[in-house]
Formats: C-alpha cells, structure tokens, sequence
C-alpha cells in the first residue's frame, strides 16, 4: 500500500464522524442482505399474532392492523431504503456528471440552457415538483425515485460545471488537445478524473436528502404502495392509529432517522476527510 | 534542401479587443522542412506563442480573426474540420508548452499518460509500456521505471518536460513545436532539454519549430531563425548568417544588446522605447518608431520581404537601397 492510501486509510480512522457513520451504514446494509435470516417473519404474512399488539417478547415492534410483525416490515423495509439511496444517487450522478460537464466544457449556448434549467429547477420547492413529476410519470416507487433524480441533479451539476470551467484551462487539458484527444476524452478522461474527490463529497452530502425526499413523497402516497414495507408508507399508515398503536410508525421513523444519520455523518467525515478547505472555513 | 513540411501563406491573425482589432500576428510567410529547427525569436507579445496555436488550431475561438494559409504537406489545415485536426495533433505534429510544471494530468502516473498516447495508435499494452520505458531513456530520464510509475508532482520540472517530449515523440510526429520549452527550467536543465531536443531530431529526423525569446539557445541549437517584431516576421534566415551579418535594425540592436563573453562594456545596449500595441492596421513600418536609421517613408508605407539572397530575407527599406545597418 503506498504512503498515500496509508494516510487516508489513517485520517479515516481517526474521523468520529466517519467511523461512526460507517458502522451505522455497515449495520443497515448487513441488515437489507441477511433480511430474510433475520426477520422473524415475512413481510406479508398476515396475522402472525393479534391485531395491534404492543411490543413484546414474540413481537418487539408490536404488530399492524393486520397482525404483520413490525420488525420484519421494518427490516425489509431497509432494502427499499438502500435501492433508493443506490438509483437515486446514480440517476443524479449521471444527469448531473453530463450535464455539468458539458456545460462547463463546452460553454456557450449548452451552458446558457442548462443553467437556466438548473436556475429552474431550484426555484420551485423541490417536494412540489417531485410530487408534479410523479403525477406525470406515475406512482411507483420507481418513478419516485426518477421525480427526485430530475429535482436533484441541479445540485451537482452547478458545482460539476463551476469545476470543470477552471480544470479546462490547465495546461494538461491544452496538451491532451495538441495530442488530438477528442472532446469526449477530454471531458471524461481528462477532467473528470480530477472532479472526483468534490463529487465523492456531493454524493455523500446529497444522500441523506435524496432518501428524506423519497420517503416523503412514499410518506404522500406517491411512491412504494401498499403492502411494500417502505418506511415512508408505513410511518403514514400509521398515523391513522398514532394514538392506540404508536409503535407502528415510530419503529419506522427510528429505522429511517438511523440510515439518514448514518448517511449524514459518512458524508460529513468524508468530506472533512477529503476537502481540507472546507473543513477549515 | 529536404523535403517542405509545413508553409506559412500571409497568415494574419487579429484578435478582436476592445476598442478594435490587435494585430497579433501580421503577414507571415515562412516555412519548416524535415529535419530542421526553425527558431521563432521574439519579445514577449510579439505573436510567437499565437503562430504556434494557430497552427495547431488551438486559439481560444470566437474573438480572433485568420487569413492566410497554414500548408502542412500540401494541405491547408485551415480548411480541416475538427475530426481531421484531432487526427492530425500529436500524431503528425506534436506540442510541447511552455509550462512543464501543469501540463501533465495530475491524476494519473506519468507512464500511464505517455502509454495512453501510444495505445492511441492502437498498439497493445505489454508493447506500449516498454515503448514507454524506451522513449524514458530516450529523453535521458533517470530511473525509467520508478518515474514511469510517479505521478506528475513526484517529478521535478525537468523530468515534467522529460515526460512531455516523451509524450509528444511517442506517435512520432513530423513536425514537433516547441513554445518556450525551457522557460520555467533553470540553466543546467535547459542545457539538457536542448541536448536531448537537437539529439531528436538527428534520430527521428524531425522538424522542430522552437519558441523562444532566447537568443542564446537559438545560437545553440536551430538552423534557420526568422525573427519576430510586433507580428510580423522581420528577418528570417540561416542561423550562423543571421548572427554573423544581421540585416534589420533591429535584429543588428538585439545583437549588440545581448552580453557577450568577450565585450566588456560595463552596461549593455538597449533598445529605447517599447513594442507598438498595433490596433487596427495602419500602413508604416512597425519598428519605425524605435528606429535608428527610419525614414519618412518608413512612417508611411510598409516594407515588403525583400529577398537579400534565397535564403534570406528581411522586411525592411534599406535593402532596398542597397544600404546596411552599420552593426
């Protein structure tokens, strides 16, 4: 290993809030794959025990309406929270990658567009036009996730574009030039590379948000549907028994709280770990 | 003489500023045959470093201005779309810049980068790479291998342009210019780079258009000199006749102001005055203003290239008259 990767693998470890995010993700993920190990139940499986029953030793979570064992719901609910996180990241990245680039690189009439858009896209509140998108598209969870890829990727595309206009009058951009690089290489090859450490940053700020804002509109009904056991759903079924049966939406709430806080923390180590400078500010 | 390479038309390049047109480069006609160093001498600003771009279509776009031919083995790359001049950078002429210490992509090691630039030729990796290690001891790069697997700020300035000149000879280029190579390398350095720059082009037998506002690298290492003043050419010709009988006034006052081991003259010579800003063309002789021996008609009408002997040439009225700058 070279001393580099020796320093970093140092600064992790010596990061709280890296570390301590790390072990919460670590927990969430190794949840979502063992989740059938795990769960005492399936998610579906109805009358597993009373109606409503509070939280006890056969049932921890309690029971649902239904007689579904919470725990399970929640625990398989994590899967739909990482799926989330995994599509809805990758959708922003690639919009927001090209985008960016391409604006930044080329200039222009390009960047004219897609600067307005992105100017667009930040001046109506994100959720409403998430929630107009989903209505167009369709309520699945699915299409949740793409509502809120297409209100997100403004947010890495500006920082992408601002990045790339600078790289591209390095020196080494001009000599990948005079060496007959085509724009394509030049934009993906050249300059992307040295984006990588802001974006690894972008991405793991920009997360815990992306989650939130599925979960919301799930929590709206217009994402995952009944009986999927997203938590999102599940925290606004259980609003109707808040009173009699609370634990079937704090469970819920708590699981959620947990991975947004685990996403949250990662990303703060990460990024004090790999953007010095905005630690020090 | 060798084969013509590259040809310079009336290549005029004018940059649009505000208040109107900057004449940057004005009029230039000179030429590059294989196995040659043409050194391009001049102040800073004089248009030098626009030639260079210009050639290899790499001005910033939109606010300048080309007229003129730019003739690479009979062709006009001016006439070239984007895909034929991406074919024909660093395949047939290569770019070394000035600055070393940048030009490198910071995340990749050095090898990677010059083995990248071969695989563009579609040559397998195992071949690449000793390729790469063989063009690292072409350049005189100490310890191959380990700088091979460095990143670029592993490397001093001098093994940076050890890189690029690797970089730019792995495709094997015809034509290979140099702008200002040298400029952010000390003395010792600089020797080296030339050494290996003039030892290039006896195994390669490449062209080289050198940069520079270096006399005494000129007198080192080129063949022909063409010497610049506010964009234009003033004088080109053969290196030692250049140096021996200097025809314009301001080439002879160049060399008088360049210290020599053998003057001791306590202060050296200049020339009074600065370099014209030239918007907007008007007619006249550019260095009129700063001219000893100028004449009214210098202030009104504009040399031509008059041709002394066949190889060279000088844009100025006194050799019209037959008259010499007294050196």
């Amino acid at each position: 290993m070279s001393s580099k990767s020796k320093e970093t693998l140092h600064a992790c470890l010596h990061n709280v809030n890296f570390m301590i995010g790390f072990f919460m993700l670590l927990s969430v993920i190794l949840v979502a794959i063992f989740a059938d190990k795990l769960a005492p139940f399936g998610y579906t499986d109805q009358l597993v025990g009373p109606q409503f029953e509070a939280p006890s030793a056969a049932h921890w979570f309690g029971t649902d309406e239904l007689g579904r064992d919470v725990l399970s719901r929640v625990i398989y609910g994590t899967r739909i929270t990482l799926k989330v996180a995994a599509l809805g990241a990758s959708l922003e990245l690639i919009i927001g990658v090209v985008v960016g680039l391409s604006c930044g690189y080329f200039g222009g009439a390009i960047d004219h567009v897609f600067t307005f858009l992105t100017d667009l896209t930040w001046c109506i509140p994100g959720t409403i036009l998430a929630l107009a998108v989903v209505t167009l598209i369709g309520k699945s969870l699915t299409n949740s996730v793409i509502a809120i890829a297409m209100v997100c990727w403004a947010s890495y595309a500006r920082p992408i574009r601002a990045k790339t206009m600078s790289l591209k009058t390095m020196a080494f951009v001009e000599t990948g030039k005079a060496f007959g690089e085509s724009s394509a290489a030049l934009m993906f090859r050249y300059i992307l590379p040295n984006v990588i450490p802001s974006l690894i940053v972008m991405v793991s700020t920009t997360l815990p948000g992306t989650i939130l804002s599925t979960t919301t509109l799930s929590f709206l009904g217009m994402g995952s549907q009944a009986p999927s056991p997203d938590w999102g759903l599940n925290l606004s079924k259980g609003m109707d028994y808040i009173g009699s049966a609370p634990w079937l939406s704090i469970f819920p709430g708590i699981a959620l709280v947990y991975t947004v806080l685990g996403f949250s923390l990662l990303g703060e180590g990460v990024r004090d770990i790999l953007d010095p400078h905005l630690k020090s500010q | 003489m060798s084969e013509e390479l590259l040809r310079l038309e009336n290549l005029s390049i004018d940059y649009k500023v505000k208040g109107g047109y900057l004449s940057a480069v004005n009029d230039v006609n000179l030429s590059v045959h294989r196995g040659e160093i043409l050194a391009v001498v001049g102040e800073s600003g004089c248009g030098k470093s626009t030639i260079a771009h210009a050639i290899m279509n790499l001005l910033p776009g939109g606010n300048e201005s080309i007229e003129g031919k730019i003739i690479f083995k009979g062709e006009d790359l001016r006439t070239y779309n984007r895909r034929q001049m991406e074919a024909i950078r660093g395949k047939d002429i290569g770019m070394i810049f000035q600055n070393p210490l940048d030009s490198l992509n910071p995340v990749y090691k050095t090898g990677k980068q010059v083995e990248e630039a071969i695989l563009l030729d579609g040559i397998d990796r195992v071949q690449a790479w000793n390729k790469v290690l063989e063009l690292y001891k072409d350049v005189k790069m100490p310890d191959a291998e380990v700088r091979a697997n460095s990143f670029p700020h592993e490397l001093s300035g001098g093994m940076r342009q050890r890189v690029m000149i690797a970089m730019m000879l792995s495709r094997n280029p015809e034509l290979l210019i140099a702008d200002e190579p040298t400029t952010a390398l000390d003395v010792t350095i600089e020797a080296q780079i030339l050494e290996i720059i003039k030892d290039l082009k006896k195994t390669y037998d490449t062209a080289i258009m050198l940069i520079t506002h270096n006399f005494g690298l000129v007198a080192e290492v080129a063949d022909k000199i063409a010497v610049m003043y506010a964009g234009e050419v003033i004088e080109y010709g053969d290196v030692y006749e250049i140096f021996e009988k200097p025809l314009h006034p301001y080439t002879t006052l160049l060399m008088k102001a360049l210290p020599r081991r053998t003057k001791h003259e306590g202060r050296l010579q200049t020339i009074d005055g600065n370099v014209p800003r030239i918007l907007d063309k008007k007619p006249g002789c550019r260095f009129a203003n700063r001219c000893p021996y100028a004449m009214e008609k210098c202030q009104s009408e504009t040399p031509p290239e008059i041709f002394v002997s066949e190889e060279h040439k000088c844009r100025c009225f006194l050799m019209e008259e037959g008259k010499e700058a007294e050196a």
